[in-house]
Parts: structure tokens; C-alpha cells; sequence
């Protein structure tokens, strides 16, 4: 589905006014603490939720220039956190280059991973290189029962991942006292809200532990954004509006407090700078005077930007709250 | 004119308009409903599949969609969701032939 068909459909949201008017003024950044890089859509997976729409066919990826840009910026700055996200970054051939230069300049490095690459020979080399590098890493798992998670991935994916779980503990992996933290994404397998983020870790905990051997930190609870995948699922399985619905029924004015676009600058493979993740993806880039592309950050300019907002900012705000980092508001 | 179900989905979302006539029955109820079902000595995820069950056994096509939805939100599976559907349906026949007594009785007193 296109960018502008994609807008076009969450601004006819049935019964709802626009998302802009539920706020009490225009919303804008307050600090930058995560710069958050997409380095690329290139994925060995094609989850029917992404709203990256990543997959093996995709090329879009980041070059050797724009990570040298974000390492200047970090340079100046010393943004306390990078947060690496795609597709799959192991797949983009500059990482082990540019997280081995931006770890001494970095508070906490954190890199989104789905597990799978990890499973394979010519990419196991990174267990050790991210545990060497102090990477903290966010693993995708959307349910803690293969047949669940399987539906939304790949047949075998959950199985990797337990695999992968297992050799990333023994490296000293969500080890008390090691520094090394492995936390969980769950995302619901359909067109609901994820429940409480304390209960499903419960949950998870019980049966990864008990029935794969497997440890991990915490667990984020993340709200499906009705972008890219997700979107066409939700319209070509007619629960667009419920869900829609469902999102604005749930709006929590105490959760915009919190939203992490506040917080972030989130950098496309190409340079261009946007809001969050999700407006990256909607190509909705960064308002007013703020510039556009990381080579020419500015920082004053940044941190004090209006923030694009559209209907799929409802799944920020709903219930708890959701954010890259789980819920805003934990029970 | 459009045709309308008795049952629509989006009657739900006037139910919490139901105060609007009785508030302080309204309200009462609102709240105890709130308490009843948050986690306690049992668990949101314990008691989302009693709310579950109750709602096949008293057939309520409303609650049954939020309480569907509101297991797979607390990641309750297919096979435990439909385990706590046959307890409610154990129940139903089991209370259905526990009555089948009262007859047994009733003939033991009449016939000769």
C-alpha cells in the first residue's frame, strides 16, 4: 500500500476526529536522549504485522556515509542512547564498524533483533561481538507459544529464537550483575491490544523458563500501529474501524506526557530525520525549520520541534501507553 | 430502511450510557464490575476466563467478544480458552442431570 493511500485511510478513520484535536496543545520534543536508527529494510523475514513492510526483497539499506554522519553527530553530542533497529541490522555490512566506534561514545547501545540471523554460521560471530560491546539487546518474540508466534513470522521462528535465547544466556546474556540485558517485545498476533505488560511477562517468564531453559530481562508490551503490514491486515480483514476504534476508546491524555517521540530522533537509511519510527515509515519527516537530514543535525533546532502527529498516534496512547521501550504506564 | 440485528457490536459502546437513567444503580455497578474482575488473590488472566466462561454459558454474544479479546490480549491460548469453554459446558450438562434427581424422586414417590 502506498504512503499517501496509507494516510488517506487512517485520516477517514470512521468516527473519529483527528488525533491532533484530542491534544491538549501541539505536541513537541522536550529533550533528545535515543537517536534511533533504521539501518535498513533488508529482513530474512516478511511478519505479517511489520509496519517496516521488511523483507528479503528489499534494498533499502544504510550506507558507510550516513552511519559516518551519525557518528559525528554522536561525536558532538554524546546522545545518551542509539537504539538499532530495520529490518534485521545484522544484514547491513556496516554495523560491526559503526557500533565498535559509537560504543565508547555511548551510553547504552541498544539493537532490535528478531534472533533469526543469529541461528546461522556466518552470523554467529555477533553473539560474541555484542556481548564484547556491552549491546543491549530487544528480541521480537510475539508469543511465548511456537504456534502463536510462528503465525505472525516464519514457520521454526520461535524455535530459532529459543536457540539463540539459550547461547546469548551463556554468554552472560539477562545474567544478574553482568550488564548484559536481553529484553522481549510482544506485540499482539491480530487486531487487539496487547493486555497488562506485568501479566504477560508473568507469563512468559513461566513458560520460557520452565519449558525452553531460556532467561531474559524484561518484557515490552508494544501496540500494533496500524502502518505498512498491519494496516493492510486490519483493512483486508475488515477490522480496521474496531480496532481503530478500540485505539481512540482507549485514549490515555496521560500517556502523551510520556510518548517517546519526545524523546527521539528517529534516522531513516537513507539520512532523512523524522519523529519516530512509524512516521518514517508514513514518510511524515520532521516539521518547520528543524532540518531534515542527519548531515546537517542540528541540535538546538531539534530538541525543540513540533512533532508530526496522525491518526496512527492512537497507538501510542492507548491504555498504558506503548512506546519503543513497552508500556508508558506499568502496573 | 437499514436493517438492523438485535445484537450489533457497536451496541457495546453505549453501555456505559446505562448510567445516565439510574446512576447511582449505574455507577454502583460500574464499579463492583471494576473490582470484581482486577486481579486479586486471582489473576486478571485467572479471571478474564471465568468472565470468558460465564459469558458462553449465559450465552451472551457481547461478552464473549470482550472476553475473547481480552484473553488473547493476556496471552491466553486457543486450546486454554476452549478448555474453560468445555468446563462451563461440563457444568451446564452436569447441572442439567444433577436436576434429573428431583424426577428420580418424584417417580419413587408416585408411582407404585
Amino acid at each position: 500500500m502506498q504512503r499517501q493511500q496509507q494516510l488517506d485511510h487512517l485520516a477517514r478513520t470512521p468516527n473519529a476526529e483527528h488525533f491532533r484535536h484530542k491534544l491538549p496543545s501541539p505536541l513537541y520534543a522536550r529533550e533528545l536522549s535515543i537517536l534511533q536508527l533504521n539501518v535498513g529494510k533488508l529482513c530474512p523475514m516478511r511478519c505479517k504485522h511489520c509496519h517496516v513492510e521488511a523483507g528479503p526483497d528489499r534494498t533499502e539499506i544504510m550506507s558507510a556515509d550516513t552511519f559516518s554522519a551519525c557518528l559525528e553527530v554522536q561525536q558532538r553530542h554524546r546522545i545518551p542512547t542509539l537504539d538499532i533497529t530495520g529490518g534485521s541490522p545484522e544484514l547491513n555490512p556496516n554495523l560491526e564498524w559503526f557500533i565498535s566506534r559509537a560504543a565508547p561514545l555511548t551510553e547504552r547501545i541498544i539493537l532490535r533483533s528478531n534472533l533469526q540471523l543469529l541461528d546461522r554460521e556466518e552470523y554467529k560471530h555477533l553473539l560474541d561481538f555484542f556481548a564484547g560491546n556491552g549491546v543491549e539487546l530487544v528480541a521480537s518474540l510475539p508469543a511465548y507459544t511456537p504456534k502463536r508466534a510462528d503465525k505472525q513470522r516464519a514457520p521454526g521462528s520461535f524455535e530459532t529464537c529459543m536457540r539463540v535465547m539459550r547461547e546469548l544466556n551463556k554468554r552472560g546474556y539477562a545474567d544478574p550483575g553482568s550488564g548484559l540485558a536481553l529484553n522481549l517485545v510482544h506485540n499482539p498476533v491480530g487486531a487487539y491490544l496487547p493486555g497488562s505488560q506485568a501479566s504477560l511477562e508473568r507469563e512468559y517468564r513461566r513458560h520460557l523458563e520452565k519449558e525452553w531453559r531460556v532467561r531474559f530481562n524484561r518484557l515490552f508490551t508494544l501496540t500494533n500501529c496500524p502502518v505498512g503490514r498491519y494496516l493492510e491486515f486490519l483493512i483486508h480483514s475488515g477490522n480496521f474501524e474496531p480496532y481503530m476504534n478500540s485505539l481512540i476508546r482507549s485514549f490515555n491524555p496521560a500517556a502523551v506526557e510520556d510518548l517517546m517521540c519526545r524523546d527521539t530522533l528517529s534516522v531513516a537509511w537513507d539520512g532523512r530525520l523524522y519523529d519516530c519510527d512509524f512516521n518514517q515509515m508514513l514518510d511524515l519527516p520532521v516539521e518547520g525549520r528543524a532540518p531534515s537530514h542527519i548531515s546537517d543535525f542540528d541540535l538546538q533546532a531539534l530538541r525543540h520541534r513540533r512533532i508530526a502527529v496522525g491518526n496512527h498516534c492512537f497507538s501510542c496512547t492507548a491504555g498504558a501507553g506503548s512506546s519503543c521501550q513497552g508500556a508508558l504506564e506499568t502496573d | 430502511m437499514t436493517r438492523q440485528e438485535y445484537y450489533d457490536p457497536a451496541d457495546l459502546q453505549d453501555f456505559e450510557n446505562i448510567t445516565e437513567d439510574a446512576p447511582d444503580q449505574g455507577n454502583a455497578f460500574f464499579n463492583y464490575y471494576a473490582k470484581a474482575l482486577q486481579a486479586g488473590a486471582l489473576s486478571e488472566r485467572e479471571k478474564a476466563l471465568i468472565a470468558l466462561t460465564v459469558a458462553a454459558v449465559r450465552h451472551c454474544p457481547y461478552c464473549i467478544d470482550a472476553y475473547t479479546t481480552k484473553c488473547l490480549s493476556l496471552g491466553v491460548s486457543r486450546e486454554e480458552m476452549m478448555e474453560a469453554v468445555h468446563v462451563g459446558a461440563s457444568m451446564s450438562a452436569g447441572d442439567v442431570l444433577a436436576h434429573s434427581t428431583q424426577m428420580r424422586k418424584i417417580i419413587e414417590q408416585k408411582e407404585m
